[in-house]
């Protein structure tokens, strides 16, 4: 593969956002063109190799490599799979939509963006990379500017302490994984951090079973596992819009990915030894996600802990390290990006306007903007599982998987899509079509043409999926079956 | 080790020595007969002839291969001398920068004049091969620090510094005196590479041998500013003039290092296991103490301070990962090359704000985005490498700290590393919040950054991002440096 | 016309969806354009089932007009379609409702295109349940068609919409997902959702689940009496069979006219139909097994659905539970040949089952037609309480006939359909479980009784004084829409061959 697309998406945004801090502050309207084309190419990019995926040959396509710190064996390399290249698809419609939705910001939009791209940088980084350093050096780059966009442009009431949480959490999960992928290094003998070349590295059950936790669960803090999701609502909840969407949309879905291409792929034996407990783990965030979910009165905590359910299946997907299974988390890490996206966007308009998210204050917003509350609707059929819906195609295979290793979850971890369906319901009910509360009777207006095409954009990608799997599916099987012989399964 | 015969080539070894005592002349000089007008630019002088020093070391300076002590033995001029010298030079021309124009001392031949043979000093420790050598050095180092700590002669706080700074270093120093002296006494010897064999003919007792050291680490804890000889520091960084303070927690500091890890590798290489144990336990200390105590810090040089004392702790991890050779001492001096480039930048944004404002104290930062989003950026990248985010220089030199310590075995050690870095993440993040949220006031009061001042800024910061995302030739230089103290 | 034959049954299931999208691209206030939109949309359908009925070729085995392709290759599901005479049924039924239901929509004034969307939607969801030969394509239909009548009856609804609406959502999905893991268990231990294949391998299957590398030690035997009960759950909620029937009076009740004919003219089907499609073929040792329990929980549907519908004061609620006492009859049908399909009494079993299907039929014609009646008095008077009407025979002479004739179809009236069917059912069911059928006689009686009294209580005795001079009487719109209902009504009471030789050849291949 001559051009280098990967690079060239990696580091569209940091660029853009460099030459916008570059720009003076008050040229608000160039800044923000000048974000919304650079999202346009990386997401262009993103779609054009997306596309072109199944032409290329080999486990990993695209692939680049340049010596980085030859001493260390440490490379830039770089290159995707089928499970890593939905999730760059992903980031690149994620960060489109974020600028379309974020392009109202007045305070200080010169920084917002510079700040966003820093983050798109370093999660694009991640999900393309194929040597161990490459993948902290962008994992942490794409933790602080989180700390600084929740804090400065987040929900005032609450900002500082969950930035502040988010980033601690964040930090602690992957300084540790750090340290398990130091141990590798030096276990391997190898004097490489090369992912592909540590895969073949051999390393002993019992080495693979003392460093599987710390590796999975330092990614994993950022997936949203439990005990550890405790940052993610409130960093959700506190998040301005974009950031939300890109925090629950893609910034979880870094530490599931981390977490399987760290912990799972590079220490297969640890994960059969230690599956049964990110299964019990993962079952809990199902069903204890939906469940908290179901008891709040906040709007976006609503969607905060849906994130943090959902998030479960894809860590009830891995924990299964069978084909089906893992098949459907590599879905559901796209699908539940996509329509966690679209939540949090939805949210957004809704606070914008009425300026409380407290749900039983909220009613009628369905009459004012019927296109919002539509593209809830998909959102929300997605997250239940609804058939015709992204959202079915990937649990469907997660589940059977899950009946292969542990039917018990299986059963319990169902009860967690009747819990979503119910409070899925209830904010239909009550935020869209209950009754419109006086104070905003006449008093709000519609969405923006941007925030239509984002919304469009979003519902017709899930459905679109949800109809033919295929669009998806078989690319992501072939990442799956890298994995598979990995891992040894079938 | 064998002393060389004398050649003239070898002053070469000396080279920045000579240069900065010439450079001492010149300024004071241009004090003594130079206009008014001239004495304001001492500053961008003593800068330029410490850059025109660095750049000659390269052009000529370079260690040769051969093994041996120069000049009687005194001196050893090796990789790793030459890297500390190119990073205190480094260190010295930012503090010369940042001091420029600065009142009072700004337009004071004395003051640059100072500060000059303190480089020299420094430069004198970490060649030094000699116990006469190395005391020496420290002494002609520390004494001229003294007097700029307290250079504000009007001002309380830096008279307190001065006297502190006096008190505490001349105690350690008589202490470690005391352990020079019985390395002396047993072995006969003050060649630092003759010491050990010395020694170890004595056949001494490994509790005596272990004394001794302990003594030596005493004073060069001092210098390290490690816990539980570090608590001069805070009131001393508060105390002195800004760019002192910066210039004594990045390049005495660096200094310190140096000759702890020549000492130790040079003389006790038979009760390495002792010594890393007492190291490791300062480490540990050193760095949770620093993190805990700069959570409750209000003043931002006082909470640097407290920082600086954490980075010790760091890098006393790279030490003590020692074995297997070399990445532990190489990771060590990354470390440090990293932490003074991203310290000096922090440095000068607090030079320039206080410049500004006036004042310390974090709570006035409030609002410094919209002030100056530029020193606004430069204090979030310098706080940010020092929490070891990357693509910042903290973050390349910590992975090694923390590589060097798994691969010695030490996971327990880069554990605690691990959890420290959490706790410094918090308060950096702190300042930020202040500086990137909070409203103040003023916020339409622009903050002046004169040439000299930002010429030193873009530099550390340039340095903090190369060294962070081009890292690999660093990594090879430290790594080649250090082979030679092995 | 090559084109049309092959692709059949796609055809037939796209046309409303792409309707959909066609109303979807349409401007919001063309109200009117949007109404004769989706009325073509699902005229077209039915003339395409009216093909497809024509061209189906009864005598022949197995299922027709079959199309495959690939759909979900991860895990083995397919896009799979085909028809054999019960669906066949069902499919013409779906479609004749359907433009019955649309034009009896427009009185629907808010909304207009999103309810249309909606309703379109609704069909394609039903109709892909009726052709679905993979298991999971099954199931996506089965979902499908939930979301669009939550809406319906959420957004259109009347009064207690929230509540009903809600309730028939969880009741359902509840139900649903019991089904949902019972197809995983089955797609796992199969290796393929193709009902066709699943239908020769999950009955025989006899080794534990371990051989086949699954870590669920129970006996074969349990996992699938596990399965079974999980599909029975399922469907009896759907049906809906006592004691799971609740929320169909609510949903009914609340639901807009046009709602409420869908759900009880098809929706209520594809329980049924699920029964018939999946437990029996699939779990014929355990469908004998419980037969009795499924016969019991029929006849009390029988008996209490008629009592509760006896009870009620509101018009719409009395034929709602007269839905639930109608579809006993279905499941008496079904459970009496669960029982006794292999046996001795194998004819009786195949007449009470071909009963049954043909009650399903029925049962959509009729349930429909008198929703819609109920629709329409509630349209002019805008109550539904028995006691506020009276004596609107005169007021009202066609609605009056039309009212007569449809109720009597539904009371079984013989010469009517609802006679045939239920003849049928108590006929086969007769000599398998006596007693049952005797006290679905009982229940027999009281539909009679509330039938009656729903007829007293609206057309005949004193009028009341409210309704003078109002126009009360159907519009021609209104007597299209029903005319065809009533058409076939009368049609299959006088000969019932046309449909009966449809089913009947299918269900002794099936199951004789």
């Amino acid at each position: 593969m001559d051009f280098p697309v990967l690079s060239i998406i990696t580091f569209t945004p940091i660029v853009a956002g460099m030459v916008i801090l570059c720009l003076p502050a008050h040229r608000k309207r160039e800044i923000r063109i000048l974000a919304l084309v650079a999202a346009t190419i990386a997401l262009l990019l993103s779609a054009w190799a997306y596309f072109t995926f199944g032409q290329a040959q080999g486990d990993y396509r695209f692939e680049e490599q340049y010596a980085w710190i030859p001493a260390l064996g440490i490379s830039y390399h770089v290159g995707v799979n089928g499970i890593s290249m939905p999730l760059v698809l992903l980031t690149g419609i994620v960060i489109f939509t974020g600028v379309l939705i974020s392009w109202n910001i007045d305070d200080r939009p010169r920084e917002f963006f510079a700040f966003l791209f820093v983050l798109a940088t370093g999660v694009f980084g991640v999900f393309v990379a194929l040597d161990l350093f490459h993948l902290f050096f962008f994992y942490e780059i794409a933790v602080f500017p989180m700390f600084l966009l929740i804090a400065i442009w987040g929900w005032k009431v609450t900002r500082e302490y969950a930035a502040m949480k988010l980033t601690l959490y964040l930090f602690i999960g992957s300084v540790i994984a750090l340290v398990g992928a130091l141990a590798m290094y030096f276990m391997s003998g190898l004097n490489t951090f090369d992912l592909l070349a540590l895969e073949q590295a051999g390393f002993s059950t019992a080495f693979q079973r003392f460093w599987f936790p710390f590796v999975f669960f330092g990614f994993a803090v950022l997936g949203g596992i439990f005990p550890f999701h405790n940052w993610s609502p409130d960093g959700h909840v506190a998040a301005p819009t974009a950031v939300s969407m890109f925090h629950a949309g893609v910034l979880m879905k870094l530490g599931a990915f981390a977490a399987l291409r760290v912990g799972i792929m590079l220490l297969p034996e640890g994960a059969q030894f230690w599956s049964p407990l990110i299964i019990i783990l993962a079952t809990i965030n199902v069903v204890y996600g939906a469940s908290i979910a179901m008891v709040q009165s906040d709007f976006k905590y609503v969607i905060g802990f849906s994130s943090v359910s959902h998030m479960g299946l894809v860590m009830l997907g891995f924990a299964t390290l069978n084909k089906d299974g893992l098949t459907g988390a590599g879905l559901q890490m796209f699908s539940h990006g996509v329509m966690t996206a679209l939540f949090f966007a939805v949210v957004g308009m809704v606070y914008d306007r009425a300026h409380t998210r407290e749900i039983p204050k909220l009613g009628g917003f369905a009459k004012v903007m019927p296109l919002v509350a539509v593209g809830f609707i998909v959102g929300g059929l997605v997250s239940m599982g609804m058939p015709g819906f992204s959202g079915f195609v990937a649990e469907f295979p997660i589940f059977m998987g899950l009946w292969q290793k542990q039917p018990v979850a299986a059963l319990i971890a169902v009860v967690g899509i009747v819990i979503t369906a119910a409070y899925v319901m209830r904010i239909v009910r009550q935020v869209f079509f209950g009754k419109m509360p006086e104070a905003f009777e006449g008093k709000v207006g519609g969405v923006t043409t941007f925030d239509k095409i984002a919304l469009v954009l979003l519902s017709g990608i899930m459905i679109s999926i949800g109809v033919m799997p295929s669009l998806m599916a078989p690319m992501v099987e072939t990442g799956t079956e890298i994995i598979l012989r990995l891992v040894g399964g079938v | 080790m064998p002393i060389l015969e004398f050649t003239p080539s070898m002053l070469l070894a000396i080279l920045s020595e000579m240069g900065l005592l010439v450079l001492a002349g010149i300024i004071l000089l241009v004090d003594a007969i130079g206009r008014q007008g001239s004495r304001r630019n001492l500053g961008w002088l003593t800068a330029s002839g410490l850059a025109a020093i660095l750049i000659a070391m390269f052009i000529w300076g370079k260690p040769e291969a051969s093994e041996g002590l120069v000049l009687g033995g005194m001196l050893r001029h090796d990789w790793p001398a030459f890297t500390f010298k190119i990073l205190l030079l480094f260190a010295a021309a930012v503090t010369a920068l940042l001091s420029t124009g600065m009142k009072p001392f700004g337009d004071r031949g004395e003051f640059f004049a100072l500060l000059v043979v303190t480089v020299m000093g420094m430069n004198l420790m970490v060649s030094a091969a000699d116990l006469i050598m190395l005391y020496l050095a420290i002494e002609t180092t520390s004494i001229p620090l003294y007097v700029l700590a307290g250079f504000l002669k009007g001002d309380d706080k830096s008279t307190e510094s001065g006297l502190k700074y006096f008190l505490f270093g001349a105690i350690a120093s008589a202490v470690m005196l005391y352990g020079f002296s019985l390395i002396y006494g047993f072995s006969g010897e003050t060649n630092l590479y003759a010491l050990a064999a010395g020694v170890q003919a004595q056949q001494l007792s490994p509790w005596l041998m272990g004394g001794m050291a302990l003594l030596v680490i005493v004073g060069f804890g001092f210098k390290i500013s490690a816990a539980p000889f570090h608590f001069w520091a805070p009131d001393v960084y508060e105390g002195a003039p800004t760019p002192i303070t910066a210039y004594i927690s990045t390049a005495s500091k660096a200094a310190g290092f140096a000759v702890l890890v020549r000492v130790m590798l040079a003389v006790f290489p038979a009760i390495q296991a002792y010594w890393a144990a007492i190291l490791t336990a300062m480490a540990v200390v050193t760095m949770t103490l620093g993190n805990l105590l700069a959570l409750a810090q209000k003043n931002i040089k006082r909470l640097l301070a407290y920082s600086s004392i954490a980075h010790a702790g760091y890098i006393l991890i790279g030490v003590v990962a020692v074995n297997p050779p070399p990445l532990g001492t190489a990771s060590m001096l990354l470390y440090l090359i990293a932490y003074v480039v991203t310290n000096l930048a922090a440095f000068a944004v607090v030079v320039l704000f206080a410049r500004s404002t006036g004042s310390d104290e974090i709570e006035d930062y409030a609002g410094l985005s919209r002030r100056s989003p530029g020193l606004a950026l430069s204090l979030l990248v310098a706080l940010l490498s020092l929490a070891g985010m990357p693509p910042f220089a903290g973050f390349i030199a910590k992975v090694y700290i923390f590589a060097a310590a798994v691969q010695s075995g030490l996971i327990w050690l880069a554990f605690v590393g691990v959890i420290n870095a959490i706790i410094g993440l918090y308060y950096y993040l702190t300042i930020l919040k202040v500086v990137y949220l909070y409203r103040s006031d003023d916020e339409d009061r622009r903050i002046a950054i004169p040439g000299a001042h930002a010429v030193a800024l873009v530099g550390c910061i340039a340095a903090v991002l190369i060294i962070g995302i081009i890292s690999g030739p660093w990594l090879d230089w430290t790594l080649q440096a250090v082979s030679s103290w092995f | 016309m090559n084109f049309i034959l092959d692709n059949l049954l796609s055809l037939i299931l796209w046309i409303p969806a792409l309707t959909a999208i066609v109303i979807l691209l349409l401007p919001r206030t063309k109200v009117k354009l949007i109404r004769w939109v989706a009325f073509l949309g699902s005229l077209l359908p039915l003339a395409l089932s009216l093909v497809l009925w024509f061209q189906y070729d009864a005598a022949q085995a197995g299922f027709q007009f079959m199309q495959r392709m690939v759909w979900y290759e991860a895990v083995n599901a397919s896009y799979f379609l085909g028809v054999d005479g019960i669906s066949v049924t069902m499919v013409l039924l779906t479609t004749l409702l359907t433009p019955a239901a649309v034009l009896i929509s427009w009185s629907i004034k808010e909304n207009v295109r999103s309810y249309m969307v909606l309703f379109m939607l609704l069909e394609t969801g039903m109709l892909g349940v009726f052709m679905a030969l993979d298991l999971m394509l099954f199931f996506v239909f089965w979902e499908v068609g939930l979301v669009p009548m939550y809406f319906l009856i959420n957004q259109w609804g009347s009064g207690n919409r929230d509540y009903a609406s809600i309730k028939f959502l969880i009741y359902t999905m509840a139900g649903s997902l019991g089904l949902l893991l019972a197809i995983q268990l089955i797609g796992v231990a199969s290796g393929t959702f193709d009902l066709l294949q699943i239908m020769e391998q999950w009955p025989a299957l006899s080794e534990p689940l371990t051989l086949l590398g699954l870590p669920i030690s129970l006996s074969i035997e349990t996992v699938k009496v596990i399965a079974f009960w999980a599909f029975v759950i399922a469907f009896a909620i759907k049906v809906p069979v006592w004691p799971f029937h609740t929320w169909l009076p609510d949903a009914h009740t609340e639901a807009p006219t046009a709602g409420s004919m869908i759900l009880a003219g098809v929706l209520l089907k594809l329980g049924a139909y699920g029964f018939l499609r999946l437990v029996l073929p699939l779990y014929p040792e355990q469908a004998q097994t419980y037969a009795g329990v499924l016969g019991l929980l029929a006849v009390l549907a029988i008996i209490m659905g008629a009592l509760s519908s006896w009870g009620q004061k509101d018009f719409k609620r009395l034929v709602a539970y007269s839905s639930v006492n109608h579809m006993g009859f279905v499941i008496l049908g079904i459970a009496a040949y669960a029982y006794a399909g292999t046996t001795l009494a194998a004819d009786d079993a195949v007449i009470a089952l071909n009963g049954a299907v043909l009650q399903m039929f029925n049962h959509g014609l009729s349930a429909a037609g008198m929703f819609l009646l109920v629709g329409v008095i509630y349209e002019r008077t805008h109550t539904r309480d028995l006691d506020a009407f009276g004596g609107l025979f005169p007021l009202a002479p066609v609605y009056g006939g039309i009212l007569l004739f449809t109720s009597m179809a539904s009371l079984g009236l013989p010469g009517l359909n609802g006679f045939v069917s239920e003849f049928m059912v108590v006929r086969g069911a007769w000599p398998i479980f006596t007693l049952y059928t005797a006290l679905a006689m009982i229940g027999l009686l009281i539909t009679g009784a509330y039938i009656v009294k729903a007829i007293r209580l609206v057309l005949h005795g004193p009028m009341n004084e409210r309704w003078q001079g109002q126009h009360l009487e159907i519009n021609r719109r209104e007597v299209f829409s029903i005319a065809p209902l009533m058409v076939l009504m009368l049609w299959i009471g006088v000969w019932p061959a046309w449909i009966v030789k449809v089913i009947n050849q299918t269900v002794l291949r099936w199951f004789g």
